[in-house]
């Protein structure tokens, strides 16, 4: 099952990889990792999306726990979570095509940042899923390239995680 | 005033009451060499390889509940230590391992002798540090103390770049440190202990398994009175020998893979485990779906909230220093007098004893070929079991986990988690140093002990009369049982035939050889070996070649599958008995 983890850890040069090497030494997935100092800035902040059944999300929790940099861990799956997303994408936009693919980018919420002759790039966020969704409503011959960030949770109301 | 970084390293080290530093010099740590030459506070021991500098670090730990510390230089000198840093890592050993590192401009430029030493330790270290600035170091090696002896000990490396050595600042040596993210627990939860303490009482087939865990939270003596108190039968981890008695009535041996019938058969069939310090490892119950299959409940009692349920579910978890948790505990049992009943614990006691009657350890000795079983009975008896004993990794190392009966912690060293050959005569030294008035023998074979054999001039260097029994068989023993058990007896590469003259060997580097190659020669060598106090004495016992270690419990299998020593299995066997009189609820 899909699993997203938050992590606050010691904003310290090679927190990442013991982080990043804890998972591929144990065989456990990183389906995405994003991370960033936090409004204290000796503090980090993570979101891993992972998944494994749950005995094994238990042990990667444990096991984060056990990082002498990680300050605490939560799994956002356990209650409500919002969780976000950012997409690049830059798409062919010429002729009546341009029209169209604002539109496309109005009706995702999507803003165009940056406008060529032939292109726009468009800055989507959003779910994972709606992201995709953007990508299989297009005809797949304009994109000409995407980039993603993995995902960041977040608990709703009052679930916060805070040192 | 400002001093150097190396004096620092050395001001520190002195700060932390450090007695002996076990390392090797080179490039990156010769400021640091300097700053030693220049001290009285502790004593460097010169090894000969960097991996032997940790074993022995690490063996002076095991035996005496200090730290180790040892110091090598960069690249090399580092990676060379990595297999025994992986050894302390897996036994949770605590230990500081301060490594050189080229200067911080050089860093990543690929300079002579420079290995990422935080990268490659990484996997094997509790934590490191690599420390960029001299006025972080005091503070650096403040943690790596804190963090190496605390929660679950473990080596703790510190890389330490040559020009932060040289650079110069004020020494202040912090009184402790607190690391905000770093809470390790000590107490554990009472309601959790409460709980602990009501399955004991409904327990019908108690049965106390007891780790390293036990060893290293010096929980011995809790141990025994738990056992005692409650008339459980204990049994204990290859890692756990001697954190209760071996030589007690209600201790039924080692489990595991080579462990007793009677331990393994408790173990499987025991309604109620405590599990002290022991994390169910896989050379223990092998496969948990098979050690599972009786209905069981289990408390474990664990400093390492991921040593529990890591591989067998739990009833009731237990985190907190097991020392603590275990006077908790006790102290409850006391309090409400809460015991397993009489009845159902008398015939679970006929069971273990009807278990016991065959002596799955028995063995036949003649008056030709030496048994390595009989080598180890008689230096249990020529030593009074009171030598501290280390290992190396084989046959020879079960057979004497299997024999030796260890009554104290601490006494018992070998490398049980990675399985590290090459550990025995590094760890025998760093023993006799941390204890130079006991008797230390390193068992070993011809295969172990060529793995760090230039140690003998160490030992020469150092005056550590250790005492190595190498049971030469001349094989990789226990490379070759498996071979003979599950490679249609194709012995690739097992077979070593080009052993050295261990005699002439030991002499060459300035100690006593003796060879013994007749049964009736094994006992008084070992009387003439162990009234040398001042040497070192390197006996080669020349043993049965195709002796094997019996019982065995194949991968995969259950405890109570185990392949059987000769001598039984043509014997009536008492299976286990669920209707025996263990009250109602079985």
């Amino acid at each position: 099952m899909r699993h997203i983890l938050s992590v606050l850890i010691e904003n310290e040069a090679g927190a990442l990889s013991r982080v990043t090497g804890l998972f591929s030494a144990r065989g456990y997935n990183i389906d995405s990792l994003t991370v960033q100092t936090t409004e204290d800035p000796t503090m980090s902040r993570m979101t891993i999306v992972t998944h494994g059944s749950e005995d094994v999300i238990e042990q990667i929790t444990k096991q984060l726990n056990k990082l002498i940099e990680v300050v605490k861990v939560i799994d956002l799956n356990e209650a409500d979570h919002i969780e976000r997303e950012l997409m690049l994408i830059k798409v062919r936009a010429t002729g009546k095509d341009r029209d169209e693919m604002k539109r496309m980018a109005d009706i995702f919420r999507g803003r165009i940042i940056d406008v060529t002759e032939k292109s726009y790039t468009i800055e989507l966020t959003g779910p994972g899923e709606k992201l995709d969704a953007f990508i299989k409503a297009l005809d797949q011959a304009v994109i000409l390239e995407t980039v993603r960030t993995g995902a960041s949770g977040i608990g709703r109301g009052e679930r916060i995680l805070k040192l | 005033m400002e001093i150097s970084g190396a004096e620092i390293l050395a001001r520190c080290l002195a700060e932390e009451n450090v007695e002996f530093v076990f390392g090797y010099p080179g490039g990156a740590v010769l400021e640091i060499y300097d700053a030693i030459f220049k001290q009285n506070n502790f004593k460097h021991v010169l090894v000969r390889h960097e991996q032997a500098a940790i074993h022995a670090a690490d063996a002076y730990s095991r035996s005496s509940q200090k730290i180790g510390v040892a110091l090598v230089t960069s690249g090399p000198g580092a990676t060379n230590a990595i297999t025994g840093i992986a050894t302390a890592f897996m036994d949770s050993i605590p230990m500081v391992v301060i490594s050189g590192q080229v200067g911080t401009p050089m860093i990543g430029s690929d300079a002579f002798q420079e290995v990422d030493m935080v990268g490659c330790s990484r996997p094997v270290v509790k934590h490191n540090f690599l420390v960029k600035d001299v006025k972080d170091l005091a503070t650096t090696i403040k943690k790596a103390f804190h963090i190496a002896t605390t929660g679950r000990p473990g080596p703790v490396v510190v890389d330490v770049p040559k020009d932060v050595t040289q650079a110069k600042t004020v020494f202040e040596y912090p009184k402790s440190v607190s690391i905000r993210s770093y809470n390790p627990p000590v107490k554990g939860h009472p309601g959790q202990i409460k709980k602990a303490a009501q399955l004991i009482a409904e327990a019908k087939r108690p049965y106390i398994y007891v780790g390293g865990g036990a060893v290293l939270g010096n929980a011995a003596e809790e141990v025994t009175e738990l056992v005692r108190m409650l008339n459980v039968p204990c049994t204990n981890t290859l890692m756990g020998l001697g954190a209760y008695p071996g030589s007690d009535e209600k201790f039924v041996g080692m489990l595991g893979m080579h462990g007793t019938y009677e331990a393994n058969m408790a173990m499987q069939y025991a309604d109620t485990i405590i599990a002290i310090g022991a994390r169910f490892d896989d050379r223990v119950i092998s496969n948990p779906t098979q050690f599972l299959s009786q209905a069981k409940k289990i408390v474990q009692i664990d400093i390492d909230p991921s040593s529990i349920a890591k591989r067998v579910k739990v009833d009731v978890p237990i985190v907190g220093d097991v020392k603590d948790v275990l006077k908790d505990l006790i102290a409850i049992l006391k309090e409400t007098n809460t015991r397993p009943s009489e009845k159902a614990l008398s015939a679970w006691w006929d069971q273990i004893n009807d278990w016991r009657k065959p002596n799955s350890l028995w063995y036949a000795q003649d008056d030709e070929i030496i048994q390595p079983q009989f080598v180890m009975q008689k230096l249990y008896e020529v030593t009074g079991g009171n030598a501290i004993i280390t290992s190396d990794v084989g046959q020879h190392q079960m057979y004497t986990a299997q024999f030796y009966k260890f009554d104290r912690p601490r006494q018992w060293i070998n490398s049980g988690g990675l399985g590290t050959m090459g550990f025995g005569l590094p760890a025998a030294m760093g023993a006799q140093l941390a204890n130079p008035y006991a008797d230390v023998a390193c068992i070993t074979g011809d295969g172990s002990i060529q793995m760090n054999i230039q140690e003998l001039s160490t030992c020469k260097q150092y005056h550590t009369p250790v005492k190595i029994i190498n049971l030469n068989n001349g094989y990789l023993g226990m490379v070759r049982q498996w071979q003979e058990f599950f490679y249609g007896t194709r012995y690739s590469e097992s077979y070593v035939d080009a052993l050295p003259d261990f005699v002439k060997l030991a002499e060459a580097y300035g100690h006593v050889g003796m060879q013994i190659s007749k049964p009736a020669d094994v006992e008084p060598a070992l009387r003439e070996a162990f009234a040398m106090k001042e040497r070192l004495v390197f006996m080669d016992f020349l043993t049965n070649p195709k002796a094997n270690v019996f019982p065995m419990v194949q991968n995969g299998k259950g405890l109570n599958q185990m392949d059987l020593p000769p001598h039984m299995q043509n014997m009536q066997l008492t299976p286990f008995e669920n209707n025996r009189d263990y009250g109602n609820l079985c």
